[in-house]
């Protein structure tokens, strides 16, 4: 550190992409426009996962730009054309106590960094003793090459267990609360939800038309999708190899169907994947998670132990516990990212051009 | 036939040592099962069987462990610092039963209000979502590793956002509660992942026993004290740890019936036992700073707690929220106890929070039955009580005796015992804030009694005055299970053996050696 004759490119590009994060940081707060609240997540999101990858972290990198800076800007565009397009500015008292809060929390952690170990540092006890034995005995413990997935998948899957189940639960409120929309909530088909909240939204526009001249969005669209179907399929099955797995390959996937619905409307998207699918499939990912933690105590192991699954070798029953599980996290995901789109998409009208 | 039996003995001796595993389990898979049922009264059986089966094993857990052993179970069959490790013991298998009894009880009561108060469509999510807070909750309490805490802190915490907003049907206030409750308690899970965080560039490991050893060789550290501090704050936040309570009021009373019983019994009572886990067993009690925090922060605040919210229980119009504030009241006793920081106060917190859960259950359950009743949500409502529905209005004076802390009351014993090991301490100051804060328990329970015994009930503008009031009947399930909970508030007076055993147990494992 300090005057080190030796240039490292890396620190440079750390701390440019950490201003620029602060920056956007403080220009979210700012913000009352809800519009470009959301737009700034995205581009912070995307800034993380950059500052992910020069991190080396690319797993995470890759969760970040996927989640963070791809389906929830979509969901968050969602949710806002439900409600307002801006911000009732916060009340000073509010403001001030805010800050100060802000401020003590920023203070402990600023506190904690003089006794922090030095970045990178090799000898720091998250490099030198757990950290370390994942990257030693996982090929000859769990036999797949990246290290992130033996360690969510076999040696932490129980953590990912409960992911799953998070987002299974996450998927139950936005259905139990705003519909899954299996019929349009116009027809009054849940007396209680919504009625209040339409009246109050200012008029709400959404790009789900489906005219005509949408004819060139509509062919590139079709290109598109079966490509972006492939390529979830591809970091669902490469995740053992390389980045990837079952939680970005969901996330893809519902953006697929997500782009499908946004240039053919609605309804041909629920002649495709009906809601009682999208619902049955948000439960089925957590039975298949959960079913094989089952037929391993069954098979005579511990939850989840894949060593039982055959009985000659155990890195075989590592490699199949590995890809059903991340099957069970994928369909969980990629169901419960479009039960919540279809449960706000469920909640406007479908406006032609003209209403614009 | 010995070969036969040997077999099924060792398959279910197998089953046993999962014991652990299906607990949390268990509950999980088998809300994902409700939500696809579909049908609304199936999946209340259904759940209903799955809290029986949970009990069951989290009895097994307990009659293992009352001698003071401790199991560890090594989730996918990882040794410890690789993979994650359930730990049980007094402490946590005590909590696991009161989890798991509380689930079946209130899914035992709530059928009727459920049918009531929320939409038929909505059923089968509703008990799966049930499902998922009743595994989650057991999961935070079993874990025996740091961030898989973490992630079953998320998975009962948005279970009971959801579970709460769903009593927008009966109020739509029930939605910004939610809102509410959602935004405070994912600050505090944020500050709780920060501490974790910390504490493994600190140490290199999530495993809380690891954690503990580590801690226990290494001198002082910023670092840690970081995390401690994070981790207090976040935690704080979910056990309503006084002034972070605000999110709790508005929870339990816009909640629908069933669930606000269940969360007023488990919910925070969770969360205390995480934080006592980590500040006596993950970090160690005698370090300085913690007694500083024990001494200077949490005893004032649990003091104040117990007579500010009682204070403002005694103003409160509204039932429901009357009980929600003096459960935040309730929350500083068992806080002062922790933070005497021996094992008497220890214990006494322990045995506390168990009565607590007794007795604010039932008194949410026979509330919730007069509710459905007589449409009661006001404290003014409740006049004749006592005639109209004489079997709910016995249970609440029951129960909200035990809150005073009446003797012949469970709450009596609790509170007899904290009050002995504060003076332990020499902090006559504390007893002088548990007796206020007793009186103004009789002040504010007393309220309702008095409207129910010695107010006539409303006559109808048909009837006459002299005309006895009609008796209104509740659904004979919701009863028992109120009433389980009821003798079980006298029961625990008389022969208190069981959870005091299992408190003094648990207190002497956290002083004694860490408890991990």
């Amino acid at each position: 550190m300090g005057l080190d004759v030796s240039f490292d490119i890396f620190i440079v590009i750390d701390l440019i992409i950490m201003s620029m994060l602060l920056v956007v940081g403080i220009a979210l707060v700012r913000l009352n426009n809800l519009f470009a609240v959301v737009m700034l997540y995205g581009v912070y999101s995307l800034l993380a996962a950059i500052w992910f990858v020069s991190l080396d972290a690319v797993d995470v990198a890759f969760t970040e730009a996927a989640v963070g800076a791809g389906i929830s800007t979509v969901l968050m565009l969602g949710a806002m054309l439900l409600t307002s397009r801006e911000a009732k500015p916060t009340p000073a008292l509010r403001r001030w106590l805010s800050l100060g809060v802000v401020g003590v929390t920023g203070m402990a952690l600023f506190y904690a960094t003089f006794d922090m170990p030095n970045f990178g540092d090799a000898n720091s006890p998250a490099n030198s003793y757990v950290g370390l034995q994942y990257m030693y005995d996982t090929i000859t413990e769990v036999g797949v090459p990246n290290v992130v997935t033996a360690i969510l998948a076999s040696y932490r899957a129980f953590d990912t267990f409960g992911e799953v189940v998070v987002v299974l639960t996450a998927g139950l409120g936005v259905m139990l609360i705003l519909g899954i929309g299996t019929t349009r909530t116009r027809d009054g088909e849940s007396p209680q939800s919504g009625d209040e909240t339409t009246q109050s939204a200012p008029p709400v526009t959404t790009v789900l038309a489906t005219e005509n001249h949408h004819i060139v969005l509509q062919v590139v669209a079709k290109i598109l999708i079966p490509i972006i179907v492939l390529y979830a399929l591809y970091v669902q099955f490469h995740g053992d190899y390389g980045p990837g797995g079952g939680f970005q390959a969901g996330v893809i996937f519902a953006s697929a169907v997500i782009l499908y619905s946004l240039i053919f409307g609605m309804d041909e998207t629920r002649r495709a994947i009906p809601a009682k699918v999208v619902q049955f499939g948000t439960a089925l990912g957590v039975l298949i998670f959960g079913g094989l933690g089952l037929v391993t105590i069954a098979m005579g192991g511990k939850f989840l132990d894949y060593d039982v699954l055959t009985a000659a070798d155990p890195i075989l029953g590592q490699h199949v516990g590995i890809l059903i599980i991340e099957v069970g996290v994928l369909v969980t995901v990629a169901s419960v990212m479009l039960s919540i789109y279809y449960g706000f998409a469920g909640r406007y009208r479908e406006l032609k051009d003209q209403d614009w | 036939m010995n070969f036969i039996e040997m077999i099924t003995n060792a398959g279910g001796g197998h089953l046993l040592a999962n014991a652990p595993a299906l607990v949390v389990a268990i509950p999980l898979i088998a809300g994902a099962v409700a939500v696809v049922l579909g049908h609304g009264k199936l999946a209340w059986v259904w759940s209903v069987l799955i809290a029986l089966v949970t009990f069951g094993f989290s009895l097994i857990l307990l009659q293992s462990v009352l001698g003071g052993e401790t199991i560890t179970y090594a989730m996918g069959n990882w040794p410890a610092p690789l993979g994650i490790t359930y730990h049980i013991d007094a402490l946590n298998a005590l909590l696991i039963s009161l989890v798991s009894a509380m689930a079946l009880l209130a899914l035992l009561y709530g059928w009727p209000m459920v049918e009531r108060e929320i939409d038929p469509k909505k059923h089968a999510m509703f008990f799966g979502t049930f499902l998922l807070c009743v595994g989650g909750l057991i999961g935070v309490a079993i874990a025996g590793d740091a961030f898989n805490v973490f992630v079953f802190l998320e998975v009962s915490s948005i279970s009971t956002y959801v579970l709460v907003a769903m009593g927008a049907q009966k109020n739509r206030q029930a939605l910004t509660a939610s809102f509410n409750y959602l935004i405070l308690g994912t600050i505090g899970a944020t500050f709780f992942v920060i501490g974790v965080g910390l504490l493994y560039m600190a140490t290199g490991t999530l495993n809380m026993a690891d954690i503990s050893r580590i801690l226990a060789d290494s001198e002082g550290n910023r670092v840690v004290r970081a995390a401690f501090a994070f981790i207090v704050i976040g935690l704080g936040l979910k056990t309503a740890m006084f002034p972070l309570h605000t999110w709790l009021p508005n929870a339990y009373t816009f909640s629908p019936s069933m669930i606000g019983v269940f969360l007023a019994s488990t919910a925070t009572k969770v969360a205390f036992y995480i934080l006592i886990r980590f500040l006596f067993s993950v970090f160690h009690a005698g370090a300085s700073f913690e007694t500083a925090m024990f001494d200077f922060v949490l005893a004032p605040m649990a003091m104040v707690a117990m007579i500010v919210c009682s204070v403002q229980a005694s103003f409160q119009s509204d039932v429901r929220r009357l009980l929600a504030y003096s459960s935040v009241a309730q929350v500083g006793y068992m806080l002062l106890g922790l933070s005497l920081g021996t094992a008497a106060g220890l214990a006494a917190g322990l045995l506390h929070m168990f009565n607590h859960a007794l007795m604010k259950g039932a008194l949410f359950m026979a509330v919730g039955l007069a509710g459905l009743g007589l449409g009661i949500t006001r404290v003014n409502e409740l006049r004749g009580l006592g005639k109209t529905m004489p079997l709910v209005a016995a249970g609440l004076t029951v129960a909200g005796l035990s809150l005073i802390g009446v003797p012949l009351t469970a709450g009596f014993i609790s509170k007899y015992y904290l009050v002995i090991a504060v003076l332990e301490r020499g902090w006559w100051w504390a007893v002088v804030a548990i007796v206020v804060s007793s009186v103004l328990a009789i002040f504010y329970v007393g309220r309702m009694i008095e409207a129910m015994y010695l107010q006539n009930p409303p006559t109808p503008s048909a009837a006459h005055e002299s005309d006895p009031p009609i008796q209104v009947r509740s659904p004979v399930l919701s009863m028992a299970a109120l009433y389980v909970l009821v003798i079980g508030s006298v029961w625990f007076f008389f022969d208190p053996s069981l959870p005091k055993g299992l408190a003094d147990t648990a207190a002497g494992l956290l002083i004694g050696g860490g408890g991990l």
